[in-house]
């Protein structure tokens, strides 16, 4: 261990971390609207829109994510309308490709966890809200969501962490994130024990700062049944 | 579909091959994580507190830290800890790593993380009554363990095997940037010489979705033979 070494890449990690914080919130809070509205046509009636989510789900989860930002990445761009059109804006920058590729993986991911969250609900506690008159805008929002939110808490944590770890998948469209430093300044000083223990324990402390945000609100969430 | 064919004018063998390597890496990789799991989920459920803070340790680092840190971590460090070591002992060339192994290492010890927690919640999950009857009948811990702990905790384990192997199969895909010739690796080189990426990289989807649709498959069939009796 040499902690000059340390000290003199330390501040680029640190800056590299923002890029790698950036990323996971971003792709976290998109992902949470393509996560409820798949998990909502999971549930809907009409069989189209039930295999479009199926499929959909099906798709981002079997195959790894690297594939994902390849396609996205390097694939899309060679579709000549495509490079016409205004998606053009979104695709031909590596940092919102990124970004568009994590969030459809962990909407896929969080899909099937609000999912389960919403199939769980007591049934007698819609039967009640129907009974109490509510239309069914105010009993999404007003009881089916938040039953929902506080059910799937200890799975959406765990996705949370897969996403920050996923994050790192971006080193591999040019971005600099706190994995891509990483491994410039392996490549260049040959020093990876010191650089992955510095690099390896930030990510070890974002992973912990998340576990216990997430156990504070099941606490905060928690009603005696 | 020109692009896919056999032989000198497509992809298509080699893109096999290139399969064949992916589940070779996974298999190899989802062996020494069970072997790491066997011993560190032992050190989990241990008695003696170090090796308690050991176990976590291991999990803790190797579940939270990026896939692809601890490859560059093997892929840069490897040779270079083996040159040490070799050192030691007297031997003074370059001595290099092959990727496959680099790979299979360091997938292997994610994969071991994740298989360590499925094992210890197996154990933990078989009834108390079991361990004490064995005691009662005189077993030794060790012959009780092998023939009545373990074939039902991997009757437990099965699900959650499933889907560390799954995790495993599609971590390989990061091997690819050590430059091992698995379905990654390959599309890029396919990519890279046709100018077709969309094309070569939805080609690898479907190779990961057939992989990953085989072994759900596969597992059914297992969990349906273990749990004949139940």
């Amino acid at each position: 261990m040499d902690l000059d070494f340390i000290s003199e890449h330390f501040p680029r990690l640190l800056k590299a971390t923002k890029l790698t914080i950036e990323l996971t919130c971003l792709s976290l809070f998109f992902g949470i609207f393509v996560g409820v509205f798949f998990a909502i046509l999971r549930t809907s009636k009409n069989k189209i829109l039930f295999f479009i989510s199926y499929y959909y789900s099906y798709i981002f989860r079997g195959t790894p994510l690297l594939v994902q930002i390849f396609i996205i990445y390097f694939g899309l761009g060679q579709v000549e309308w495509i490079r016409e059109s205004f998606l053009w804006i979104v695709l031909k920058e590596p940092y919102s490709c990124a970004i568009l590729a994590f969030t459809l993986n962990t909407g896929a991911y969080s899909s099937e966890i609000f999912r389960s969250a919403f199939e769980t609900i007591n049934k007698g506690i819609l039967e009640a809200a129907k009974g109490l008159g509510l239309n069914k805008t105010h009993t999404f929002f007003k009881i089916k969501l938040p039953i929902a939110i506080k059910q799937s808490l200890p799975a959406y944590g765990n996705e949370m962490i897969l996403m920050l770890k996923g994050t790192s998948l971006a080193s591999t469209v040019t971005l600099l994130d706190l994995t891509g430093v990483a491994k410039h300044i392996i490549s260049t000083t040959f020093r990876p024990v010191e650089v992955f223990i510095v690099a390896g324990s930030i990510y070890l402390l974002m992973t912990f700062i998340i576990h216990n945000f997430i156990k504070f609100l099941e606490k905060r969430l928690y009603y005696p049944k | 579909m020109g692009l896919l064919a056999f032989g000198d004018t497509g992809w298509g063998d080699e893109l096999f091959f290139a399969t064949l390597m992916t589940i070779a890496v996974a298999a190899a990789a989802i062996f020494i994580g069970f072997f790491l799991a066997a011993i560190f989920a032992s050190f989990k459920l241990s008695k003696i507190r170090i090796l308690n803070l050991i176990g976590s340790f291991y999990t803790t680092v190797f579940r939270g830290v990026p896939e692809l840190l601890v490859i560059y971590l093997f892929f840069f460090g490897g040779s270079g800890a083996i040159m040490y070591v070799a050192k030691i002992f007297g031997y003074d060339g370059y001595i290099e790593i092959n990727a496959f192994i680099t790979g299979a290492i360091s997938i292997g010890l994610i994969s071991g993380a994740y298989s360590t927690e499925v094992f210890r919640g197996a154990i933990q999950s078989i009834n108390k009554g079991q361990f004490e009857a064995s005691e009662v009948l005189g077993f030794k811990k060790k012959i009780y363990y092998y023939k009545i702990i373990i074939p039902q905790m991997l009757r437990l384990a099965l699900p959650n095997i499933s889907n560390v192997w799954q995790i495993t199969l599609k971590d390989t895909s990061l091997i690819s940037v050590t430059g091992l010739v698995e379905i990654m690796r390959m599309s890029y080189i396919a990519a890279g010489s046709t100018r077709d990426p969309l094309f070569f990289y939805s080609f690898a989807a479907v190779l990961y979705l057939f992989l990953t649709f085989l072994s759900m498959k596969l597992f059914n069939k297992l969990e349906l033979h273990y749990n004949k009796g139940y």
